[in-house]
């Protein structure tokens, strides 16, 4: 697998129309729980520079995302690939001046982005083993019966029936069931 | 203090990374911490984050729920999973309308989250209740001819606001719990920093340039083993060093240890006990050295 081809610098270096400016975007996002403090932002730069991901990544720059949210480039935003390349080690939520929560504020971006059905076919895998199983790899039969030569205790069990319960009322399944979105697909 | 936990094991570690599991449980028995099996379980939530912030919230509030019914606080070995609970816990203890919501979704199933228990990762545990001394006095096999180094990972230090034990620009717990043992802890450059492994799946390139920049940093300090604490770091290193060595035209050869084994070790256990057959990279010459350190008069 290698970085995703389509980029934000890509995207960022083309000219932005009036047209495709939403201007309420930052507005909607100061209301979700994570990116209340967008607005706080004053582009310091201190995300992207201590960004371990954006060292060896030629596109990833949080800097670069929450400055188009701003500005209102949302579809460019939520579309973006390189939103699923932060590695949530969260350098940037404890560092930035503003008290912003970067990290936060890209988990956000991500969540919008899925609710169109555009993330990576990881998380659908991850999705479909947790509600077969409760455990968000499946766990192969030989591991589960080693455990007892290994002189471990069997594994606690998963109860997928009430995991699917529980969040009915969040529309998971029907998120992560949703047909692939135009971008964030796995090169 | 109770020394009775709840181990909650997660997913990563029953997948692939029972070493970690056999040398922990190994370890704290002889430290006499109980641990009772958890009677059900499900994700913790953190995977699924990136998608859905409530189903996050929901996953995690769910194992918090069940975890009150027995009334034991949790004990988990993988830092993402003790980040998540602690997290979720913090936040609906604290947060009335929250709590309402989810304790709405968590109804379906039967379940309730009142509040009234904690979560602690190993590390915490060793520092906070079993206590750096007893763990000295635990050791009868002082590794002292070992120099390795350490790597805390992400979610054992950071967001600071919901970990909170240790100081995430400069910690010092699990160095003080690796000299415990007799060994050296060294210091190199960019300690702190992300092992990759969350990344991979979306962009191995920029996952394994990571675990390459680590690793060279610690054989730049002649580490002779690098000590983790998270199944998805080790994982990382261990399982990927071969390929990063190809792929980077390296060579490192440094063995990667979980934190208990190291400290079996010096506990006197045999590498047998401790799954050392497990790990990818030979750990043989390191075993030698172990040896040759505790026939010095």
């Amino acid at each position: 697998m290698t970085e995703a081809a389509s980029t934000p610098t890509q995207n960022r270096e083309q000219p932005v129309k009036a047209s495709e400016l939403d201007p309420k975007f930052k507005y909607e996002l100061q209301k979700i729980h994570g990116s209340e403090k967008i607005l706080k932002c004053f582009q310091c730069g201190t995300c992207t520079s201590d960004c371990p991901v954006a060292r060896f990544s030629d596109s990833y720059r949080p800097r670069t995302l929450i400055h188009m949210a701003q500005l209102g480039l949302k579809d460019r935003v939520l579309k973006s690939d390189t939103l699923w390349l932060c590695a949530a080690c969260f350098t940037c939520t404890d560092r930035c001046p503003q008290d912003v929560e970067v990290a936060a504020v890209i988990r956000v971006f991500r969540n919008l982005a899925a609710e169109k059905g555009c993330f990576p076919q990881v998380f659908r895998d991850q999705a479909s083993s947790l509600l077969e199983s409760g455990y968000a790899y499946k766990i192969p039969e030989l591991r589960i019966k080693k455990r007892e030569s290994q002189g471990l205790p069997p594994l606690p069990k998963g109860n997928p029936e009430n995991v699917k319960k529980t969040l009915k009322g969040v529309k998971f399944m029907e998120r992560i069931q949703k047909p692939q979105g135009e971008t964030a697909s796995e090169q | 203090m109770s020394n009775k936990y709840l181990i909650f094991l997660g997913c990563a570690i029953p997948y692939r990374v029972s070493a970690y599991e056999i040398s922990a449980r190994k370890v704290l028995g002889k430290l006499g911490v109980e641990l009772v099996e958890m009677p059900e379980f499900n994700c913790c939530g953190l995977p699924f984050n990136a998608v859905s912030y409530e189903t996050m919230m929901i996953l995690a509030a769910k194992n918090l729920a069940l975890a009150e019914q027995l009334g034991l606080n949790i004990l988990t070995l993988c830092p993402g999973c003790a980040g998540t609970l602690k997290k979720v816990n913090k936040i609906l203890k604290a947060d009335k309308a929250q709590r309402e919501e989810i304790n709405a979704h968590l109804k379906e199933a039967g379940l309730e989250f009142k509040g009234n228990i904690e979560t602690k990762h190993l590390l915490q545990l060793l520092k906070e209740d079993v206590g750096v001394e007893k763990i000295k006095a635990s050791v009868i096999k002082p590794l002292t001819n070992l120099k390795v180094a350490e790597h805390n990972g992400c979610h054992i230090l950071r967001p600071k606001e919901y970990i909170g034990f240790d100081d995430p620009e400069d910690p010092q717990t699990l160095k003080m719990l690796i000299e415990a043992t007799g060994a050296t802890c060294l210091d190199y450059i960019d300690e702190t920093e992300c092992c990759g492994a969350p990344s991979v799946g979306v962009s191995d390139k920029v996952a394994l340039a990571l675990a390459k920049d680590k690793l060279s940093h610690i054989k730049q300090v002649e580490a002779q083993a690098l000590i983790t604490i998270c199944p998805f770091c080790h994982i990382m290193y261990d399982t990927n060093e071969l390929r990063i060595e190809k792929l980077f035209n390296e060579t490192y050869g440094i063995p990667i240890l979980h934190y208990p084994q190291l400290l079996g070790l010096a506990m006197g256990m045999c590498p047998e006990e401790l799954a050392f057959s497990e790990l990818r990279v030979n750990a043989s010459n390191l075993l030698k050295q172990v040896n040759q350190g505790a026939n010095k008069p």
